[in-house]
C-alpha cells in the first residue's frame, strides 16, 4: 500500500490519525495541566474529525452522530468540567516535575513500536483502507496507561484515562466502522458520569490528605504512618 | 542523472552559486526588516547586510597575540564548507551536473566540518567566551543531529534514495499527497534548522550580551574580512536551510529542463516561497523569547519526536504490509 | 605462495626481533638499530602480503607448519580477510617502528629493562599476525594467548605504579575469561565438525541451538577483547598505562584481530547466519558506541578519553557487522555484503587514526609530561607538526569530509537506510533508531574531539611544563606524518580502496558490490548511481576552491595583513590562563544533559584550610551492576570452596581416600 494510490480522504484520515497519536505524547511529557487538559480537547476534536471522514467515506450516517457526541463531550464538555475543577482546587498554575522526561518519550516510542508488531496479524486480515489506523489506536491506548503509571497528579490520571477510552473508539471506527448507536451513546453517558464523579471524589481527596498526589493515598489507610 | 558536459548545465550551478552567495545576505536582511516592522520600528534596508559585509571587506582585521594559525584558517574553512554545501542544494533546478553530489547525508557533513572549526576558533584565543560559546555550541549541535538525521532517513525511506535531486523529483512527481510522515519530518526540520541557524529561540542572533551567545561568542574575537567570511557563512547557512525546507516540501515551480522560462519560473517560486519563510521566521521570533540554555535539550527532544513519529507513521501508515 | 611465504617471514622477523632484545639492555644501541628496524620490516613485509592478496582479488593460501601437536600440525592460511587484516597490522607497525626510537630515548635510563620491552614487542606483533593467519582452532588459541599475555607484560612496563598493576590484573583476567569463552566456542564447531582444523568447522552442518550457543560464546569472547560493553572495564584502565607506542598498537590493531576473529567465525566458519543474531549485535553494538562516548566526553586523561573513544568505535564497526548480518539473514545479500563493507572500512579506518591520536597524544607526553589535559594548552605554536597530525586525527574520527572517517560513517548509514526492503515491520522501525543513536555518538565525537583539541593545543598554557614543550624528533614525526598521510588517502579515494576491500564479501557472502566503482574513481555508489553517491574528490577540490576565492577574489584593497592586538577581556583585568575553559567545563552542559546515565559524585566542600574545593567523580555505572556483584560471588564461592582447606593433614588424606573411592567405582 502506497500513500499515492490513496484517495485524498483516506491520506487525511491518516494524517488526522497520525496528529492523534502526536497529542498522546504530547500528553504524556505535558508538565503543565492546563496545557495537557488542551492536548486532550485537540486529541478529543482529532478523533471526533476522523469519525466524520470515516462517515463521509463509507456512507455510515449514524457515524456522524457518534463524530458530534465525541467533538462535544471530549472536547468541549470533559476538558471544559476539568478547567473549572482545576480552577475551584487552586491548580492553575501547578506543574508537575517529571524526573526525565526523555525517559518517558523513549518508552511511549518503544510501546508504539510494540503495539504495531501486536496489530499486524490483525491487518492481515484486509480491513480496507483503516486498517493501519488500528495500530496507532492501540498505540494511543497504552500510551494512556503509560501516563497514569508514571505521573503522580490526579488530573494528569484522569486525562490518561480518557485517552484511553479515545483510543478504543478509534479502533471501534476504524475495525468496525463504529459500534451499534445504542453502545456508543451508553459508552458516552459512562464517560460523563465517571467526570462528574471523579470531580466529586477530587475534592474528598482534597481536603483529606491536602494534596492531588496519588502517591499519598496511602495517607487514607488505617496504619500507623511510619515517616 | 544530467549530462556532465552540458556547459549550459554547468553555468546553471555558477548561477545558483552566485544567487545563493548574494541573495543570503538579502534573506537575512529582509527577516530583520520584518522584524522591525512587526516591532513597530523602520528597519534598516533590505539590502543593509550586503551593505555590511562590502563594508568589513575593506577594514583591517585584528588577531589576538595568543591565536594560533588555526584561528586564521577557521573563516576560509567554515565559509569555504557552507559555499561547498549551498552549491549541491536544488535552488533553480533539478537535473545539474551537480545533482549527482548533493547526498543529504553529505550535506550534513559538510555543515558539521564547518562546526568542527567555527569552535575550535572559539577555543584559540584562550579567553571564556568562546570556550562558553564552543562548549554550548556542540551541545546543541550533538542533541539536534539524531533528530535531522531521522528527518532525512523519513524522506530516503520514501523517495528510497538520500540525493536531494531525487527525493525533490519524487516529490514532484507524485503531485500533492498529504503524508503525516512529511508533516512530522516538516515540523522536526524547521525546529532543527532554528537551532542550527542560532535564531529566537535558540540563541539570539542580535544579542550584545556576551553570557547570552552561543554563535555570537564563538566568533568575538573576529574583525575585519574575517568576520565578513563568518557572518556570509552563517548567512548562506540560514538559507540553505530555508531552500531545503522550501524545495524539498513543497518544490512545485522548480525547473526540471534547462530553458530559461523553466529557470525563470524556478527563481520566481523560490524567491516567493523564501520570502514567505522569512515572514514565518521573524513572526517566530518576534512571539518567542529566547529559552534558557537547558531548556534546549527538552526543544531538541520535541524535534527528535516529531521525526521519529514521522519515520513511525512512515512504516505504519504509509507502507502496509 | 609467495604472499603466505612473505607473510610467514613477516611472522619470523617479529620473533628476530624479539629474540635479538633480550641483548638490547646491555648494548642499547641494539634497540635503536636492529630491534626496532626489525619490527618495522616484518609490519612492512606482512602488509605487502596482504596487498598481494587484495590485488589478486580472490586468491586464497594455505600451508601446514611443522609445529604443533603430532596429530595436528599447525596450518595457517591466507585469504582475503586475512590479507585485509595483515595489510591493517603491517601498516601501523611500520608507523610505530619510525616512532619507536625517539619515543624509547626516556626509558633507556628508567627503571624498566628495554629487554623486556623489546622482546615483548616482538612477541606481541607475532602473535597478531599469527592470530590472523591461523587456520585451525589449536594454532589460533596459541597466537591469542600469546598475543594476551605478551601485552600482559607490556600493560605492566612501568609496574611500580599499583594502579598499573591492578589495571594489568584486570586486562589479564578479562583476557583469559574471554579467551575461555573463544575456546568453549571452537569446542562446539569442532564437536560437530569431527576436528579442529577450521576447514573442518566450515564444511560443519550446526543445527539451531547449537548455533546460537557457539554465537552466543564467540560473541561474548570476541566482545571481550574487542572492548563491547558491557564488558570493557578494562580497555581503558589498560591502554593508558602501557607506553604510547604499544597503546596504539593495543588501540589500534589489537581490537581489531578481535574483530577479524568475530568476523572468521561467525561468517566463515558458523555460516547460516541468523537474523536475531544480527539484532543482538546491532543493539550491542549501538549501546557501546553511545556509552563509550559519553564517557570518553567525562575524562580529562588524555589516554583514557582515547581508550574510550576505542570502545565506541568498536561499536559502531559492530553496527555494521549487526545489520550485515540481519540483512543476510532476511536473505538481502547485496545489502549483507554493503554492510561488511562498511564496518572493514571502519575498521581499517579507525586503526589508521586511532594510532594516530595514540601517537599525538605519546608525543605530548614525551614532550610536556603532562597525561592530563587540564595542565596542556598552547602546545599547537610549540609543536606545529605533532599538533597538524593530531588536528588530522580529530577531523577523521569525528567523521568529517573529506578524510577518512566520513566515508565508513557514511557507508554504514547508508546501509542503515535500506531498512525499507526489509520485510519484518519491527526492524524497519529498530534500524533507524539505531541509526539516529550512530548520529547522535558522531556528533559527540565531534563535540569531544573539539574539547581535546581546543584544551590541548589551542589557547595558552596552563602550567610550567607545557610552556616548555619543544617539538619531538624526526622519526616521532615522521610515524605520525605517514598515518595522517593514509588518513587523507583512505578519504579521497574511497572507491579504489573499496574496489581492493570488495573480494571479502565475495568470498564470505559471494555477493560483491559490483556498482561501487560503476561511475569511475572519482564516485563511490554502492548500490548504484541512482541510490546514493559520493565523491570525496569532488568535495576536497569544492574545498579547495572555495578557499582559493575567499582567499583571492574577496580581498579589497591593500589590506592584506592582519595586526596583533589583545584578546576582548570586557574591560577587566588582562586574560590569564586560567581564565580559560577547561576540560570539565567544557563537557559540562552535556554531563548535565545526560547526567542519569552516570554515577556522579559532585560536590564542593571547604578543605582543612579553610577552602573551598570543587571535586567532581564521574563513575561508571556497569562497575557497579556488573563487574562488582560478579567479584562479590566470586570471592564468596572461594571462600566456601576454602572451607576445603582446614590445614589437618588427616582431612587431606580423607579427600584422597574419598576420590580414590570414587573414581574405583565409577571405573567398575
Amino acid at each position: 500500500m502506497n500513500m499515492s494510490h490513496l484517495p485524498l480522504l483516506q491520506q487525511g484520515i491518516a494524517v488526522l490519525a497520525a496528529l492523534v497519536l502526536f497529542t498522546s505524547f504530547a500528553l504524556l511529557a505535558q508538565t503543565r495541566l492546563t496545557s495537557a487538559i488542551h492536548s486532550f480537547a485537540w486529541q478529543g476534536a482529532g478523533v471526533a474529525l476522523v469519525t466524520a471522514l470515516v462517515a463521509y467515506s463509507s456512507h455510515t450516517s449514524h457515524l456522524y452522530l457518534s463524530a458530534a457526541l465525541t467533538l462535544g463531550l471530549k472536547s468541549l464538555l470533559i476538558p471544559w468540567m476539568l478547567h473549572r475543577l482545576v480552577r475551584q482546587l487552586n491548580m492553575e498554575r501547578l506543574v508537575e516535575n517529571i524526573a526525565h522526561p526523555a525517559v518517558l518519550l523513549l518508552t511511549g516510542a518503544a510501546l508504539v513500536i510494540f503495539s504495531y508488531w501486536v496489530s499486524l496479524p490483525i491487518e492481515k486480515l484486509g480491513l480496507g483502507d483503516t486498517r493501519n489506523i488500528v495500530a496507532i489506536s492501540l498505540s494511543v491506548v497504552l500510551l494512556g496507561l503509560w501516563m497514569m503509571v508514571s505521573r503522580r497528579q490526579v488530573i494528569a490520571q484522569v486525562l490518561g484515562f480518557m485517552s484511553m477510552e479515545n483510543g478504543l473508539f478509534l479502533a471501534a471506527v476504524a475495525s468496525t466502522r463504529g459500534m451499534p448507536l445504542v453502545v456508543e451513546l451508553g459508552v458516552a453517558f459512562d464517560v460523563l458520569v465517571a467526570a462528574v464523579l471523579f470531580g466529586i471524589f477530587f475534592f474528598h481527596i482534597s481536603e483529606s490528605i491536602e494534596s492531588l498526589d496519588v502517591d499519598r493515598l496511602n495517607r487514607l489507610s488505617e496504619r500507623e504512618e511510619h515517616s | 542523472m544530467a549530462d556532465f558536459l552540458s556547459l549550459s548545465g554547468w553555468l546553471i550551478v555558477l548561477l545558483q552559486g552566485i544567487l545563493f552567495l548574494l541573495g543570503a545576505p538579502l534573506l537575512a536582511g529582509w527577516i530583520r526588516f520584518v522584524k522591525a516592522r512587526l516591532q513597530n520600528r523602520r528597519g534598516a534596508r533590505i539590502i543593509q547586510p550586503l551593505q555590511d559585509l562590502y563594508k568589513l571587506f575593506g577594514k583591517e582585521a585584528l588577531v589576538a597575540h595568543t591565536a594560533s594559525l588555526v584561528f586564521r584558517a577557521a573563516p576560509y574553512v567554515v565559509f569555504a564548507s557552507a559555499l561547498v554545501a549551498v552549491s549541491l542544494v536544488p535552488l533553480l533546478a533539478t537535473n545539474l551536473p551537480s545533482a549527482m553530489a548533493a547526498d543529504m547525508i553529505v550535506l550534513v557533513g559538510l555543515l558539521a566540518l564547518g562546526r568542527f572549526f567555527l569552535a575550535l576558533a572559539g577555543m584559540d584565543v584562550g579567553s571564556s567566551f568562546g570556550g562558553m560559546g564552543s562548549s554550548r555550541e556542540m551541545m546543541v549541535s550533538a542533541l539536534a543531529e539524531p533528530a535531522m538525521l531521522m528527518a532525512v532517513f523519513t524522506l530516503a525511506m520514501s523517495a528510497h534514495s538520500t540525493n536531494l535531486s531525487s527525493v525533490v523529483d519524487f516529490n514532484l512527481a507524485n503531485g500533492l499527497i498529504l503524508r503525516p510522515s512529511f508533516l512530522f519530518a516538516l515540523l522536526g526540520l524547521m525546529l532543527v534548522a532554528v537551532a542550527e541557524t542560532g535564531r529566537i529561540p535558540v540563541d539570539n542572533p542580535a544579542t550584545h550580551l556576551e553570557l547570552t551567545m552561543i554563535h555570537e561568542a564563538m566568533i568575538l574575537e573576529y574583525s575585519g574580512r574575517h568576520l565578513a567570511l563568518m557572518e556570509w557563512a552563517a548567512q548562506l547557512k540560514l538559507m540553505l536551510y530555508g531552500v531545503l525546507i522550501v524545495n524539498l516540501f513543497f518544490p512545485w515551480g522548480i525547473a526540471t529542463g534547462d530553458t530559461a522560462g523553466a529557470l525563470l519560473m524556478g527563481l520566481l517560486a523560490v524567491t516567493v516561497k523564501l520570502l514567505l519563510l522569512g515572514v514565518v521566521v521573524a513572526v517566530m521570533e518576534t512571539v518567542l523569547a529566547k529559552m534558557r540554555l537547558f531548556r534546549v535539550p527538552q526543544y531538541l527532544n520535541l524535534a527528535f519526536l516529531l521525526t521519529l513519529l514521522g519515520l513511525f507513521s512512515h512504516i505504519i501508515l504509509e507502507t502496509g504490509t | 605462495m609467495e604472499a603466505l611465504n612473505l607473510a610467514l617471514l613477516g611472522v619470523v622477523l617479529a620473533l628476530l626481533s624479539a629474540g635479538f632484545a633480550l641483548f638490547s639492555s646491555h648494548y642499547s644501541v641494539l634497540t635503536r638499530w636492529l630491534v626496532i628496524p626489525l619490527l618495522g620490516l616484518s609490519g612492512l613485509l606482512v602488509a605487502v602480503a596482504g596487498m598481494q592478496l587484495l590485488l589478486s582479488g580472490g586468491a586464497v593460501f594455505t600451508a601446514e607448519l611443522p609445529f604443533g601437536l603430532p596429530w595436528l600440525a599447525w596450518h595457517v592460511r591466507l585469504d582475503m580477510l586475512s590479507g585485509f587484516f595483515l595489510l591493517l597490522i603491517g601498516v601501523v607497525c611500520v608507523a610505530v617502528a619510525f616512532y619507536a626510537p625517539g619515543y624509547l630515548r626516556e626509558f633507556e635510563h628508567g627503571r624498566g629493562s628495554m629487554a623486556v620491552l623489546g622482546g615483548f614487542t616482538g612477541l606481541f606483533v607475532a602473535g597478531m599476525q599469527l592470530v590472523v593467519l591461523a587456520d585451525d582452532a589449536f594454532l589460533f588459541m596459541v597466537a591469542w594467548e600469546l598475543m594476551s599475555l605478551s601485552s600482559y607484560f607490556l600493560v605492566t612496563f612501568q609496574h611500580e605504579n599499583a594502579a598499573n598493576r591492578r589495571a594489568g590484573f584486570l586486562y589479564l583476567m578479562m583476557a583469559e575469561i574471554g579467551a575461555l569463552c573463544i575456546l568453549l566456542g571452537y569446542g562446539v564447531l569442532a564437536g560437530n565438525g569431527h576436528g579442529f582444523a577450521f576447514d573442518a568447522m566450515r564444511s560443519a552442518q550446526v543445527g539451531g541451538l547449537w548455533a546460537t550457543v557457539a554465537f552466543a560464546l564467540a560473541f561474548l569472547g570476541f566482545g571481550m577483547k574487542a572492548g563491547l560493553l558491557p564488558v570493557h572495564a578494562w580497555l581503558p584502565e589498560a591502554h593508558p598505562v602501557a607506553p604510547s607506542h604499544i597503546s596504539a598498537l593495543m588501540s589500534g590493531v589489537m581490537l581489531k584481530v578481535a574483530v577479524y576473529g568475530f568476523i572468521r567465525f561467525s561468517f566463515d566458519l558458523l555460516g547460516g547466519i541468523q537474523w536475531s543474531w544480527g539484532v543482538a549485535v546491532l543493539l550491542v553494538g549501538s549501546i557501546s558506541a553511545l556509552m563509550g562516548v559519553l564517557y570518553a566526553l567525562m575524562q580529562h586523561d588524555l589516554k583514557r578519553l582515547l581508550a574510550y573513544h576505542s570502545v565506541e568505535n568498536i561499536g559502531i564497526i559492530f553496527i555494521g557487522l549487526g545489520l550485515s548480518m540481519v540483512f543476510e539473514g532476511a536473505g538481502h545479500h547485496l545489502l549483507a555484503a554493503l554492510g561488511l563493507v562498511a564496518a572493514l572500512y571502519h575498521t581499517i579506518n579507525h586503526a589508521l587514526f586511532k594510532s594516530l591520536l595514540f601517537l599525538g597524544a605519546g608525543a605530548v607526553l614525551h614532550s610536556s609530561h603532562q597525561r592530563d589535559m587540564e595542565h596542556m594548552g598552547g602546545l599547537l605554536r610549540l609543536m606545529p607538526w605533532t599538533g597538524l597530525f593530531f588536528l588530522v586525527g580529530c577531523i577523521s574520527i569525528a567523521a568529517l569530509p573529506p578524510f577518512n572517517g566520513f566515508v565508513s560513517e557514511w557507508l554504514t548509514f547508508q546501509t542503515a537506510l535500506q531498512a525499507w526492503s526489509l520485510e519484518n515491520g519491527v526492524l524497519r522501525s529498530l534500524i533507524p533508531v539505531a541509526a539516529a543513536i550512530l548520529a547522535l555518538t558522531g556528533a559527540l565525537a565531534a563535540a569531544c574531539f573539539v574539547k581535546v583539541y581546543g584544551v590541548s593545543f589551542l589557547g595558552q598554557a596552563r602550567s610550567k611544563q607545557a610552556r616548555k614543550a619543544r617539538e619531538v624528533d624526526m622519526g616521532m614525526r615522521l610515524g605520525q606524518g605517514f598515518l595522517a598521510l593514509l588518513c587523507l588517502l583512505l578519504g579521497v579515494l574511497p572507491t579504489t580502496m573499496i574496489h581492493l576491500i570488495d573480494a571479502i564479501p565475495r568470498q564470505l557472502l559471494h555477493t560483491g558490490l559490483d556498482k561501487a566503482t560503476a561511475h569511475g574513481w572519482l564516485w563511490l555508489t554502492p548500490l548504484g548511481g541512482q541510490t546514493a553517491s559520493y565523491s570525496a574528490g569532488l568535495v576536497l577540490l569544492g574545498l579547495l576552491a572555495a578557499w582559493w576565492l575567499a582567499a583571492l577574489i574577496l580581498r579589497r584593497g591593500g589590506v592584506r595583513q592582519v595586526r596583533r592586538c589583545d584578546a576582548w577581556d570586557c574591560g577587566f583585568s588582562p586574560l590569564n590562563a586560567r581564565m580559560q575553559y577547561t576540560a570539565t567545563a567544557f563537557s559540562q552542559p552535556i554531563r548535565r544533559v545526560f547526567g542519569m546515565l552516570f554515577a556522579i559524585d559532585e560536590s564542593v566542600k571547604h578543605d582543612e584550610s579553610g577552602q573551598l574545593r570543587h571535586s567532581l567523580q564521574v563513575g561508571d555505572r556497569l562497575w557497579g551492576w556488573l563487574y562488582a556483584p560478579v567479584i562479590r560471588s566470586v570471592l564468596q564461592a572461594g571462600r566456601v570452596a576454602g572451607r576445603l582447606q582446614t590445614g589437618h593433614l588427616r582431612n587431606y588424606l580423607g579427600w584422597t581416600l574419598g576420590t580414590l573411592v570414587v573414581l574405583l567405582w565409577l571405573i567398575s
